[in-house]
């Protein structure tokens, strides 16, 4: 049944560098959450499970043919809205932002299931409407919907990050695809457009989280001892590190987050300036490849998928390094195969399963 | 498909332009990365390293000064004081076990308990400091102080703390602030709320938290090995919380608390004009600084197994049949409704029978022929049972909403009550048993299904005295800021028109001034010299009585829990009234009795009367039976 071409076609380099990068991870997250000479495996081991999980995910993400994802495309971006307002009736709150759903078997974040969602509802919609370089302003309007509704309900949560991310995603396959200028200013300018009026909706707790986000000396004890901290830890790390599990800022737990939204800043303590040298190389191989898969794939769709995938990928890894190296403000956004998360390592590894799709599958023809 | 690829090829050219400006957007991201990585490792490396080894960063807390609060006079009820608390720094104990045994041979305290405080903060990070003991004494302030070179990271941190100036002092009004609990961590309303941060918990305190709590400052100090300060990297100072200005009087609130100790009841005195809150007292209360320090589990247990229920403020969150106080409700209906007149007589033979039953007047020999105002005066039974007969149980609930029973009085406190007035349709949906006419007879004399909290009489009566209007209670008047400047007037609410006539209300005030002032009168323990008082005496059944017993017992022969619960409502002056008060006691027995000599004694102070010497104060519960009404 199976076409030996799939397997000839196998991308097995990008496999080696989503192994290489979630191996790294599983090291750092292991220095991460042990302390004093102690180690907390439950943690790792947590991470280890989320992992073979995510391979099975991956192999599901490769084994159907991608264009399955584009007849129910838009069917499945409906249905991904649902869990995203049902969170904010009846999501579980913790410390002031609703992004928790529990189900009772399970408990995950609806905004992570929507990133996959919205990019494929993205990649058909402008697949079907190509039409070379110039879009204008009307043919953004679905687009403009289709990215702002989730990112709206998200930052209701508020999750200012993943809101964020969605819109960025968005962005980067409407430039992708080649805007006219005027219509690019008209959108952009109707987006500004909305945040005061999301402002409005928002309760004042929601609007004072998200005014730290921008101004940590607002919350001198918060953000703003994060940045400080981890750009210490960040720095004391010189070219070599103070070597595997020797850092002490990490493991002395600054930060909440340290395992999670700061674990770059673990690693650099640890590994030093040629250990982070390393693992963005490794990112950065990682994005090239998606970026020469979207090249080759068969279709259109195929290519706006990878491209996306890319685009989330690389902004994921801008923001969180950026906000750990203390240049942009202190949001909610993980380290993809490395910070400690279920959700968002399912989706990452879903993810790298559609590039291996799509690459698998780029010389068979349509039936 | 050679014919297909060249038409795309411009396509192709395009796209491939495409992807070269994004590789490129991923190269400048990542050399922009790999600088900053430069700038901090490299260039500031060294700096940062020494930072992380013999330099570290710590925050402190600033916890904000909460606001003041004031009576209406100034009078300062509730204000910060220091406290000094005992922390450790886990990073900079050299041995943590000999230092928990040091510090407890110097404070002398169980080392247990210290090890307990320590382990359950196992995961927050070292540096942060773990509060052994809060509130610290004086000596054991100079014990420490005095080792405290010997006990590298033990440190002696001074927060503003709670004070509440009279120990129980309008306890259940003010309320009391505790430390933030882990549900109210959870809780999106407590966004910016740490562990160990105080808060209101009850009263005024939990319903104005936003006002009286100011903003927490933050302090960045580096800090060296052994934790010493060596300078303050960036401060942010705390601001303080914003004052209230209550509209109570603290001499007459110390007064209505006087009035009830060593006894369980509620007294509430209130401005009818306006709604201001002068007195709101409920006993037994609890000393609100054993919160600021933290209860043990037991202590906490035996307030909330006491029997009295000091936690319960008994003025709103008490409901209790009104008993005979909830006749002036009935006259008024009776007037309104034309099914009486003032002069309308009827006659009392000391009982009534109706349905198969007796039902007894509370004075066995009968009242004879009397009219409304007789009726009132000497509160007779089967007078207001032919009342409630006539009017029907709808029409007596009706005129009572209308003064304000059954609803919340909004004051703003939590866990008001509102009480219960029943009619025919709430019986039917609740039981699904029909209204019965033998209970109107019972809510006509208050009794029955009706429930009322001493704040709803106050209001009720309030509504009668001040020509028909619904006052909202009102216990903050206004927000300062802490420099006394007056941020916010809260403006007295009026909630709704009871819709009564002029002539009604002048009848019901002259009828009540009779209750104290003639004679024959259930009130006359509650008389001022120079001053006209008018009210209601109220004696509430708890149990229903078996019909052969007597209606008057002897108080002390009767179990605790079984005797009836005193009231008494009244107002002053009677030609414009300025206060009214609503008094209750609970098992107290007689109205007349034993609840009337407390509301003379609020209505002295705030007349600023001299009590009556010893020969004045006879006491009028042993002139006979008739005062001893029901």
């Amino acid at each position: 049944m199976i076409d030996r071409r799939l397997i000839q076609n196998f991308d097995w380099y990008l496999l080696l560098l989503t192994f290489a990068i979630s191996a790294v991870g599983l090291l750092t997250l292991y220095s991460a959450t042990s302390s004093g000479g102690k180690a907390h495996p439950a943690i790792v081991m947590r991470q280890m499970y989320w992992l073979g999980l995510g391979l099975v995910v991956m192999v599901l993400a490769f084994s159907v043919d991608y264009r399955w994802l584009e007849r129910f495309a838009y069917p499945a971006y409906l249905a991904g809205l649902l869990p995203l307002v049902a969170v904010l009736v009846m999501g579980r709150s913790v410390s002031g932002s609703r992004r928790w759903l529990d189900l009772g078997f399970i408990v995950f974040q609806p905004s992570e299931i929507m990133k996959p969602l919205l990019m494929i509802a993205l990649a058909r919609y402008f697949s079907q409407e190509g039409r070379g370089t110039s879009y204008r302003l009307r043919d953004l309007l679905v687009p403009a919907g289709i990215i702002l509704v989730p990112a709206a309900l998200v930052l209701l949560e508020p999750d200012l990050g993943t809101a964020g991310l969605l819109i960025l995603i968005g962005a980067s396959v409407v430039l992708f695809v080649g805007v006219k200028l005027s219509s690019l200013f008209l959108v952009g300018g109707v987006g500004l457009g909305c945040i005061p009026l999301l402002w409005l909706i928002m309760k004042p707790y929601q609007r004072q989280r998200i005014l730290t986000l921008f101004d940590p000396d607002k919350d001198p004890l918060g953000a703003g001892y994060h940045i400080i901290q981890s750009k210490i830890a960040v720095g004391s790390g010189q070219i070599w590190g103070k070597g595997f599990l020797q850092g002490t800022q990490g493991q002395l737990r600054f930060i909440p987050e340290h395992h999670t939204d700061f674990i770059f800043s673990v690693l650099a303590e640890e590994w030093g300036f040629v250990g982070c040298l390393l693992i963005l190389g490794l990112f950065l191989c990682l994005l090239l490849r998606a970026l020469q898969i979207a090249r080759r794939s068969r279709d259109r769709f195929g290519m706006l998928l990878c491209v996306q995938i890319a685009a989330i990928l690389f902004w994921q890894l801008a923001i969180n390094t950026a906000m750990v190296l203390g240049m942009a403000p202190v949001v909610g956004v993980t380290l993809p195969l490395v910070s400690y998360g279920g959700s968002s390592l399912l989706v990452t590894l879903g993810c790298v399963g559609v590039l291996l799709n799509v690459h698998m599958r780029k010389f068979i023809f349509q039936n | 498909m050679s014919a297909l690829k060249h038409l795309e090829m411009p396509d192709l050219e395009a796209e491939r332009r495409r992807f070269q400006v994004v590789v490129a957007v991923v190269m400048v991201a990542f050399i922009i990365l790999a600088l900053r990585l430069w700038y901090l490792q490299l260039i500031r490396g060294e700096y940062y390293r020494t930072l992380s080894e013999t330099n570290r960063i710590r925050v402190e807390n600033l916890p904000p000064p909460r606001g003041t609060i004031f009576d209406r006079h100034g009078t300062v009820l509730v204000d910060i004081r220091p406290g000094f608390s005992l922390a450790i720094i886990p990073e900079d104990i050299k041995d943590m076990d000999e230092t928990l045994t040091a510090l407890s041979q110097v404070l002398g305290y169980d080392k247990s308990v210290l090890e307990e405080r320590v382990e359950m903060a196992e995961s927050e990070p070292p540096f942060r400091p773990i509060v052994l003991i809060r509130d610290m004494t004086r000596d054991q302030l100079a014990a420490v102080e005095s080792h405290r070179f010997y006990l590298p990271g033990v440190v002696v941190q001074i927060e503003p703390r709670r004070s509440y100036e009279w120990p129980a002092f309008a306890a259940h009004l003010i309320g009391y602030v505790g430390e933030i609990d882990e549900r109210q961590l959870k809780d999106s309303r407590y966004v910016g709320y740490r562990q160990g941060d105080y808060l209101g918990k009850y009263g005024v305190e939990q319903q104005w938290e936003r006002v009286l709590n100011g903003q927490r400052g933050g302090r960045q100090v580096e800090v060296d090995s052994a934790g010493r300060q060596l300078r303050v990297l960036r401060e942010v100072p705390a601001l303080p919380g914003q004052n209230l200005v209550l509209t109570l009087d603290a001499n007459l609130q110390r007064r209505a608390e006087e009035a009830l100790s060593g006894k369980a009841g509620a007294i509430v005195a209130l401005d009818p004009n306006n709604g201001d809150i002068l007195a709101m007292a409920s006993s037994p209360a609890f000393d609100q600084n054993r919160f600021v320090r933290g209860l043990s589990t037991k202590d906490w247990q035996d307030l909330i197994d006491d029997p009295l229920h000091p936690l319960n403020n008994k003025a709103i969150q008490g409901a209790y049949p009104p008993g005979s106080t909830f006749k002036p409700v009935v006259d008024t209906a009776a007037l309104e409704e034309g099914v009486a007149e003032p002069g309308t007589t009827l006659g009392c033979q000391g009982q009534m029978y109706f349905g198969n039953r007796f039902y007894r007047c509370w004075e066995k020999r009968g009242h004879g022929r009397i009219d409304l105002y007789q009726g009132l005066v000497r509160s007779c039974d089967v007078y207001h049972y032919q009342l409630g007969l006539k009017l029907g149980v709808d029409r007596m609930a009706e005129y009572a909403r209308r003064l304000g029973y059954g609803s919340r009085t909004l004051i703003g406190l939590s866990n008001e009550s509102r009480g219960l007035v029943p009619n025919s349709q709430w019986k039917l949906k609740r039981f699904g048993i029909p209204w019965q006419k033998g209970e109107d007879l019972s809510i006509s004399i208050g009794q029955g299904f009706l429930l009322v909290t001493p704040l709803q009489q106050a209001v009720g009566y309030a509504t009668l005295v001040n020509g028909g209007k619904i006052v909202q209670p009102r216990i903050v008047q206004r927000v300062e800021s802490p420099e006394g400047a007056v941020l916010e007037e809260v403006q007295p609410q009026v909630l709704g028109e009871a819709k009564l006539k002029p002539t009604t209300l002048e009848f019901m005030r002259r009828a009540m001034a009779g209750v104290v002032q003639d004679p024959g009168g259930t009130g006359k323990a509650a008389r001022l010299p120079g001053i006209l008082v008018g009210g209601k005496t109220g004696t509430a059944q708890v149990v229903r009585m078996a019909d052969n017993e007597p209606r008057n017992r002897d108080l002390k022969s009767v179990p605790y829990e079984y005797r009836d619960h005193a009231w008494f409502v009244c107002f002053a002056p009677v030609e414009a009234p300025r206060i009214v008060v609503a008094v209750l006691v609970e098992h107290g027995g007689h109205g007349g009795s034993a609840s009337a000599p407390l509301a003379r004694q609020v209505l002295e102070e705030f007349f600023q009367i001299k009590p009556p010497t010893a020969v004045g104060q006879k006491k009028p519960a042993t002139e006979t039976g008739e005062t001893q009404e029901d």
